[in-house]
């Protein structure tokens, strides 16, 4: 019985024991001088699981139903690791390069990444909770990590109390849906729905669950703390922030919305299309006057959230392929923009103005032609990847009858082309001022020109999205079985 | 029986009093002081429905320890009262508003709230019943039994939170004497007196 | 109706109440001479003679104190917040005297057997320290405040470790019960069969947790005269100071009931044959707190660094490391350490 179970959960068990065995290990032996090489290890050892996610059986459960690990968890997982190993690799030498690397670093990424995957397995309230606030409470002290920084420490703050205040919505509706589903499995809870419909207890208890979610995934109206945490953040930290945690609150979102309320999507679908229209339209318009790349960046999230939103809107399994796709479309986005602002620097000071890319392409050709594909990918500008994103959540919106959604979809997105472009034209046209010193490590550089290459040409009839579609697709059926 | 409910009321009463007071009360040790007390009477509670286990972990968990820190935090945190005051009777009437609306709001909902039909029949009686087996066995059954997933996953969480203090707050200075007692004890007394012949008259 | 009030409730009432008061006594009387043997013991370190003017042999010493103390003036300072102030010592008494309602002084010899009997007691030492804590704070004075804190911080730290080396030994018997803990330790070997022996390196540390527990020297610092003139209890006089002291003597007994019902067999015989009883209890009792005041008499007090280091770097780790130890050696079967 319970060898069973661990079988199930073996990723998620191997990860907890080499974080455990690593903070042990740095504690006793080496303590900062092993963080570097720590890092990378745990790197690694996030490829290796995402690997070992990949290849395995689904369709299982574990401890009655508390754990599903199905083929929509494993894609979500998958993203997951892929991208926090991305990330990880990334950040050991910005941070290496700031004196702020210590061996916690990396065991603090990997109990967060830990927390994610048992956040998109989640079959009961209880440990979707324990995931969401395993990960959140890794975010909060990863946020103030630079301790001497006013800024940093500001940002892990108000993470951590604005955190709080979403967890303890998100609790508020879970206990309210215990209380009258009488039952914290989502199997449980289908069946109340199944045979006595949403009753208003219900109804309060899904809107608050909403709530907290939408915290944790920024969606406008509860999207405060984002510009600020970004920005405060270091800038390994920020682009952590912007990949991994936002496939893990999305895939939950779906998770939790399909698997205990899939019967009466009609009442939560007004609550997400809400959200998604009310963050595509804030993140666009607010990123218009931002002058920071990294708060741009916060509201660009914003309005990425809300699209993948329209994708849960929807209330469909084509709404949830899309979903996916537009996730695993914006987290190779995100790392590739982040690996190119991780080496924004002059004389060895980090610098984020947007001021400081004019004439980048006059210094830096190769460089300022990557983040272009990537900007005009984030914009959505065909025939980009990131526009694919975008169309098939539009498509998966009008199917479902949103097309009013999706409109909106489209003007929020071409408002959003402004600031993009903007960052193009800085690059292009303005005068050069002080330029940017330093070299672009290797890593970083691939991982650029990676993301570039393939936001360019993944849209190339032979190479199809590298086969993401139809594993979203995969997962998206697995959802709905 | 009639001592059961007579007690019930006394703690019931006693914990809501408290808990009012603990908002109520100007001074912030009071505050913490009232809290105390409705813990206390939480775990009377307790112990009247059967869980003294359960109670007892209450009073040693949050009374014992976690209050007590409470309180040592409190009492050294210097704070002007009337300047806090004065903030409070700024945002008194907005937050007033705020808190009727939402009243209002819960009490036109509750009318038309309703249990799932299926809900009675899903609430899992997850443990046995009062009486029959001890309630620490029973829990214990629960927590490493049942719900182990769980309870290592908070166990996790909890060592995350350990990991955080330290990670922001733990500072090596350098250049400050240390008490090794290791090294102290293991001092051999050849390593600090030496014994010398010194001559009359020349000194060391 | 008459009849069954009176039978239902009355006059169980009157018999609970009638224990108590039995218990309360007799512990404050016994108190009386413990106090006088402490400061005995004390003297005979010091090649003093200690109390010997006041009845035989300086015998009713304690009972003059004690008038004395009772027709004191009480002083309370000027800023004191007065209820906390009075609240505290009071608390500090009471808590001390109600833990001692679940403590077997012989088979059935309790006034009442609770189930958890041992989280009874543990919870109500755990907050022993609002006495301390609340009384250093309301003087609103430094030193007082200052021994507030320092206590605040020593009973929390220790009580972890005795709340880890208790789960040890509840480990061993399977039941949270002390009427039931002492029963598991009779055995065929007499004092052999006790869970000293299985339980042998948790003994030391139980007893120095206690010192700490109950801020016995030499771990007085909440009230370490050379620095803090006398901690808390600064500006205290009279009845209220007395309270303090009779709680602190209390708490001190209670651990050495503990130490008597967890490790040395409570009320059993330490030799096969001889009947058990609350003798032996008894003189456990007086033994480890004989133990106590030699300890006063010799130790020099810690630092408070020391304290802190001592309590959670070297008997947290052990006393965590042995809670694993003892549920493998019960989980095997190893006798003396299951019993289930």
């Amino acid at each position: 019985m319970l060898s069973a179970d661990l079988y199930v959960v073996l990723p998620e068990a191997l990860l907890a024991l080499f974080a455990m065995a690593a903070l042990m290990a740095c504690a006793f032996g080496g303590q900062d001088r092993w963080a570097s090489g720590l890092t990378w290890l745990t790197a690694a050892f996030f490829a290796l699981l995402g690997l070992i996610v990949s290849f395995r059986d689904g369709g299982q459960e574990a401890f009655g139903g508390a754990f599903v690990s199905d083929g929509f968890a494993r894609f979500a997982k998958a993203l997951i690791l892929f991208s926090a190993a991305a990330v990880l690799a990334l950040s050991e030498n910005y941070l290496r390069r700031r004196r702020i690397l210590k061996f916690e670093y990396p065991v603090l990424i990997a109990m967060a990444t830990l927390g994610m995957m048992v956040m998109v397995s989640a079959g009961d309230l209880m440990s979707l909770y324990m995931g969401l606030e395993l990960q959140s409470l890794s975010l909060y002290v990863v946020a103030a990590f630079r301790r001497d920084s006013v800024k940093s420490t500001e940002a892990g703050l108000k993470y951590f109390v604005l955190g709080a205040l979403g967890s303890g919505l998100l609790l508020y509706g879970a206990s309210l849906i215990y209380g009258y589903a009488g039952a914290t499995r989502f199997a449980g809870i289908a069946e109340a729905v199944h045979e006595g419909g949403l009753s208003l207890g219900l109804l309060f208890g899904v809107a608050f669950l909403c709530a907290g979610l939408a915290f944790k995934i920024s969606a406008v109206p509860f999207h405060m703390w984002t510009p600020d945490v970004y920005e405060g953040s270091p800038t390994a930290v920020t682009a952590f922030f912007a990949t991994a945690p936002k496939v893990a609150a999305g895939a939950l979102f779906a998770r939790v919305l399909f698997d205990a309320f899939g019967e009466v999507s009609a009442e939560w679908r007004q609550i997400l299309a809400f959200l998604a229209v009310a963050s595509m339209f804030l993140g666009s318009i607010a990123a218009i006057v931002q002058t920071n790349i990294k708060r741009l960046m916060a509201y660009s999230s914003i309005a990425h959230m809300g699209f993948a939103l329209m994708g849960l809107a929807a209330g469909t399994q084509q709404g949830v392929e899309a979903l996916l796709v537009y996730l695993s479309i914006y987290v190779a986005m995100n790392v590739g923009a982040f690996a190119f602002i991780m080496c924004m620097e002059r004389d060895g000071a980090p610098v984020t103005g947007i001021g400081d890319l004019a004439g980048l392409a006059r210094t830096r050709p190769g460089q300022a032609l990557a983040v272009s594909a990537l900007m005009f990918s984030l914009a959505g500008v065909p025939p980009l990847l990131g526009f694919f994103g975008k169309w098939m959540v539009f498509v998966a919106a009008v199917d479902a009858g949103l097309a009013p959604l999706a409109v909106a979809g489209a003007v929020a997105s071409v408002i959003g082309a402004f600031y993009y472009l903007r960052i193009v034209k800085i690059m292009y046209f303005d005068e050069p001022g002080l330029s940017l010193t330093g070299s672009m490590p290797f890593a970083h550089g691939l991982a650029l020109t990676a993301a570039a290459l393939v936001m360019s040409l993944g849209w190339a009839p032979g190479l199809s999205g590298f086969g993401v579609p139809e594993l979203a697709a995969t997962a998206a059926a697995a959802l709905f079985n | 029986m009639a001592v059961a409910t007579l007690a019930f009321y006394l703690f019931a009463c006693t914990a809501v009093a408290a808990g009012a007071l603990v908002v109520l009360s100007r001074n912030p040790v009071h505050s913490v002081l009232w809290l105390i007390l409705a813990f206390f009477s939480s775990a009377g509670l307790f112990v009247l429905m059967g869980a003294e286990f359960v109670a007892m972990l209450l009073v040693i968990v949050y009374v014992g320890a976690v209050a007590v820190l409470f309180l040592f935090v409190v009492m050294m945190l210097d704070v002007d009262f009337a300047e806090l005051k004065a903030g409070m009777a700024e945002h008194l009437p907005v937050g007033l508003l705020i808190g009727v609306v939402l009243l209002t709001q819960l009490a036109l909902a509750l009318g038309g709230w309703a249990f799932s039909d299926a809900a009675p029949a899903l609430r899992e009686a997850p443990a046995e019943a009062v009486g029959q087996v001890h309630n620490a066995r029973a829990l214990g059954r629960l927590i490493y039994d049942d719900y182990v997933f769980l309870f290592q996953a908070a166990g996790l969480i909890l060592l995350v939170a350990m990991v955080g203090a330290i990670v922001l707050t733990l500072r090596h200075r350098e250049g400050i004497k240390r008490q090794d007692v290791l090294k102290q004890i293991h001092r051999e007394r050849h390593e600090a007196v030496e014994l010398l012949d010194v001559k009359p008259g020349q000194g060391i | 109706m008459e009849t069954g009030f009176w039978s239902a409730y009355a006059w169980p009432g009157i018999v609970i109440l009638a224990q108590c008061l039995l218990v309360l006594v007799l512990l404050l009387v016994a108190l009386a001479f413990l106090l006088y043997m402490d400061r005995k013991v004390w003297a005979a370190v010091q090649l003093r003679r200690g109390p010997n003017v006041v009845g035989p042999f300086g015998l009713l010493q304690s009972f003059a104190d004690f008038l004395k103390f009772v027709f004191k003036e009480i002083i309370v300072p000027a800023g004191a917040d007065k209820t906390v102030f009075f609240l505290a010592p009071l608390m500090s008494f009471v808590l001390a005297a109600i833990a001692w309602a679940v403590i077997p002084f012989a088979d059935g010899w309790v006034i009442s057997d609770l189930n958890v009997g041992i989280l009874y007691i543990f919870a109500v030492s755990s907050l022993e320290v609002y006495g301390v804590i609340m009384g250093g704070w309301a003087s609103n004075s430094k030193y007082p405040f200052l021994g507030g804190l320092r206590s605040a911080a020593q009973m929390i730290s220790y009580e972890v470790s005795i709340g880890l080396i208790i789960v040890g030994v509840l480990i061993s018997t399977g039941s949270l019960n002390l009427t039931e803990i002492v029963r598991a330790q009779d055995g065929a070997y007499g004092f052999l069969s006790w869970y000293w022996l299985p339980h042998l390196p948790m003994v030391p540390l139980f007893f120095i947790s206690a010192l700490a527990e109950t801020n016995r020297p030499p771990f007085d610092l909440p009230e370490a005269e050379s620095e803090l003139v006398a901690g808390y209890q600064v500006e205290y006089s009279s009845t209220p100071y007395l309270l303090f002291m009779i709680g602190e003597y209390l708490a001190i007994v209670l651990m050495c009931a503990l130490v008597t019902i967890l490790f040395f067999g409570g009320w059993l015989s330490p030799v096969p044959g001889l009947p058990d009883g609350v003798f032996w209890f008894v003189a456990k009792v007086t033994l480890v707190f004989f133990l106590f005041a030699m300890v006063k008499a010799i130790v020099p007090r810690f630092r408070y660094d020391q304290l802190m280091r001592l309590g959670w770097k070297v008997f947290l780790p052990m006393s965590l490391g042995w809670v694993v130890i003892a549920s493998m050696l019960a989980h095997y079967g190893v006798p003396g350490y299951a019993r289930w």
